[in-house]
Order: C-alpha cells, then structure tokens, then sequence
C-alpha cells in the first residue's frame, strides 16, 4: 500500500506538472484569402454545418472548450488536429490543384456518406456537430455540385 | 480513500499520455529506405516504371483481397513515388507530375493504413494519377486501361495484362470489366 501511496503521489505531481507545458493552440487570427468559404459560394446552411462540424480540426481555428484545455487532453487534440490539418485543410482551399480537390472532395463525400467524419470521439462532447439527416444532405449534394464542376 | 481515488486517477491519464508519447515517436521513426536501382533503362525513365511497377503489384494484391500486402504495397509505393525525379521532363510537365505525385501519395499513405474497402476507394483515384502520369512519363511496357462499369459507378485501373482481374471486387467479381484501350 505505500508503495502504491508513493507512485500514485509521483503520478499526481506529474500531473499537475504537464499542465505547465507550452501548448501550440491552434487558433490563427487572420483568414487566408484561400478559405473554402470565401473561394466558393456556400449556401449559408451548408457554411454552418461546416464551421461547427469541421473546422474544428480542419481549419487553422479551433474553439476550445475549457476541458480541451487541460494535459493530457489536449495532447490528444492536437494531434488530432494536427493530422486533420494534414488531411484537408479548408483554410487552405484554394492552394490545391482541381487534381488535389476532386480527390479532397471524393473523400468528404464518401466519409460523411459513410458516417465515418466527423469522428465519434468529437461528437461525443460536441453534441452539436452531429449532422442531421437533412444537414448531411445538404452538405453532400454542395460537395457533390462542387466535384462535378470540376471534372 | 479520497485522495488515493484522486491519485489513481491521475495515474490512468499519466500512464495513456505516456503510452500515447511512445507511439508517437515509434511513427516517426518508420521511414523505410528502398532500393530499386537494379532497373535501368535509358529510353524510358526507369523510376516512372518502378512507381509502375509497384502500383501493379499493389493491383495484384487487391485482386487477391490481401490487405496486409496491399497496406505494405502501398507503403512501398509511397517510396518510389517520392524517389520520383522529373527534373528532365518540361516545366508544363514537371508542375502537372509534382501534381500528381503528390495527390498519388496520399492515396498509397491511405492505402497503407487501411481496410480493404478503404484501399480500393482510394486504388481507385490513384489509379487516374498513375493513368495521367504514364501519359507523360511513358513507358517500355504494353499496359491495358480496363473499366468496371459496377464499381462506384464506373472505375478503370490499369494492368499489364490484357484479361480482366478486377482490384475493385476481388474473388467477389473476378472478372467483372473490360479492357477499355491499349498503352503504348
């Protein structure tokens, strides 16, 4: 038992320690001129959907909640968005060849389609990015007109 | 009994953050080197037809329904795409390669990563890249563009040999498609 006592008080110092590590949030200030929203003409609906479902991690602004704040969970988060950045980045729209947004655009149609974006463990605390069947719709039939203007 | 709950706690969230830092570092030191120097020829550009080559062999997996060998293919691949030089080809034509070699790279980094389903969704963009590529880069090899009508509504892939055996469908649908035109 005191043993257990010892780790468990080293794990709790430790704790409070990691909270003191420099964080890189992800949030830019300024918008780039490349923004999906601003390059193409969104309905104001499927902008909405977007901002609150996707941006998140797919742009360079996150709203974080307070728990978001907190190690290790928002080590979690940033690697997170740090890979969704990777993937697609709507800031950054415009800087891809209609070669890299035809692809871009097949992979948000089939992901949404198949339920896989956005993530289950984002919308397990953010209830309000959980598309609607009508939401979903809309958004897909946008990125659907989008892809075959340009092929 | 507060303060050992408390404790505890703190230790489950250490113990992940720290299992999560480990893999982490294990990711970063995975760069594979691939040597592909034994083939030389002077006529056509011999790491086109190896990016060629290891794209067929990624089909042949997928034909197969081998996921494991597809996702290290796909691995592969994304080698002897970045080992890509088109510092020979026009500037027209190295901004339109650097396109595709980029947009090729992440389909084979999916591929490399993921269920069969997902491999063939994305064999499938990958499979234009490469199309487009062999347009500018050429190639040695006889090569026939073949098309499934079924497949996400209508999908070609490319292969060395003319009869049909189809990466979309796997043992599911074999020989389902056609050859659709001939390369070179």
């Amino acid at each position: 038992m005191k043993v257990l006592k010892i780790i468990a008080w080293i794990a709790l110092i430790a704790f409070v320690v990691i909270q003191f590590f420099p964080m890189d949030y992800n949030q830019s200030e300024t918008l780039p001129q490349t923004d999906f929203m601003l390059v193409n003409k969104v309905p104001a609906t499927v902008e909405k959907s977007l901002q609150v479902s996707c941006y998140d991690c797919h742009s360079n602004y996150t709203k974080y909640p307070w728990y978001n704040k907190v190690q290790p969970v928002a080590w979690f988060l940033e690697d997170h968005i740090k890979e969704g950045k990777a993937e697609l980045n709507f800031n950054e729209w415009d800087t891809y060849s209609d070669r890299r947004k035809n692809s871009k655009l097949r992979s948000i149609i089939k992901q949404i389609e198949n339920g896989q974006m956005p993530l289950d463990s984002y919308t397990l605390i953010h209830r309000d990015a959980i598309l609607s069947k009508e939401e979903k719709e809309a958004v897909l039939n946008y990125m659907k007109t989008l892809k075959d203007d340009l092929e | 009994m507060k303060k050992i709950k408390m404790s505890i706690a703190a230790m489950l969230l250490l113990t992940v953050s720290f299992a999560y830092a480990q893999e982490k570092d294990k990711m970063d030191h995975s760069n594979m080197k691939m040597d592909h120097s034994k083939m030389m020829d002077t006529k056509t550009d011999a790491k086109a037809e190896v990016i060629l080559n290891d794209y067929f062999n990624l089909k042949d997996a997928l034909v197969a329904d081998d996921t494991k060998k597809a996702a290290q293919l796909g691995t592969t691949l994304v080698a002897s795409l970045k080992a890509f030089d088109s510092s020979h080809y026009t500037k027209e034509q190295q901004s339109e390669l650097a396109d595709i070699i980029e947009d090729a790279t992440e389909h084979a980094e999916h591929i490399a990563e993921s269920a069969i389903d997902h491999q063939r969704e994305h064999f499938k963009t990958l499979s234009k890249d490469i199309t487009d590529m062999v347009a500018i880069t050429g190639t040695k090899n006889t090569l026939y563009q073949q098309f499934c009508p079924m497949y996400d509504g209508g999908t070609a892939w490319l292969s060395t040999k003319e009869e049909v055996r189809n990466p979309y469908y796997g043992s599911q649908m074999l020989k389902c498609g056609k050859v659709q035109r001939e390369i070179n």
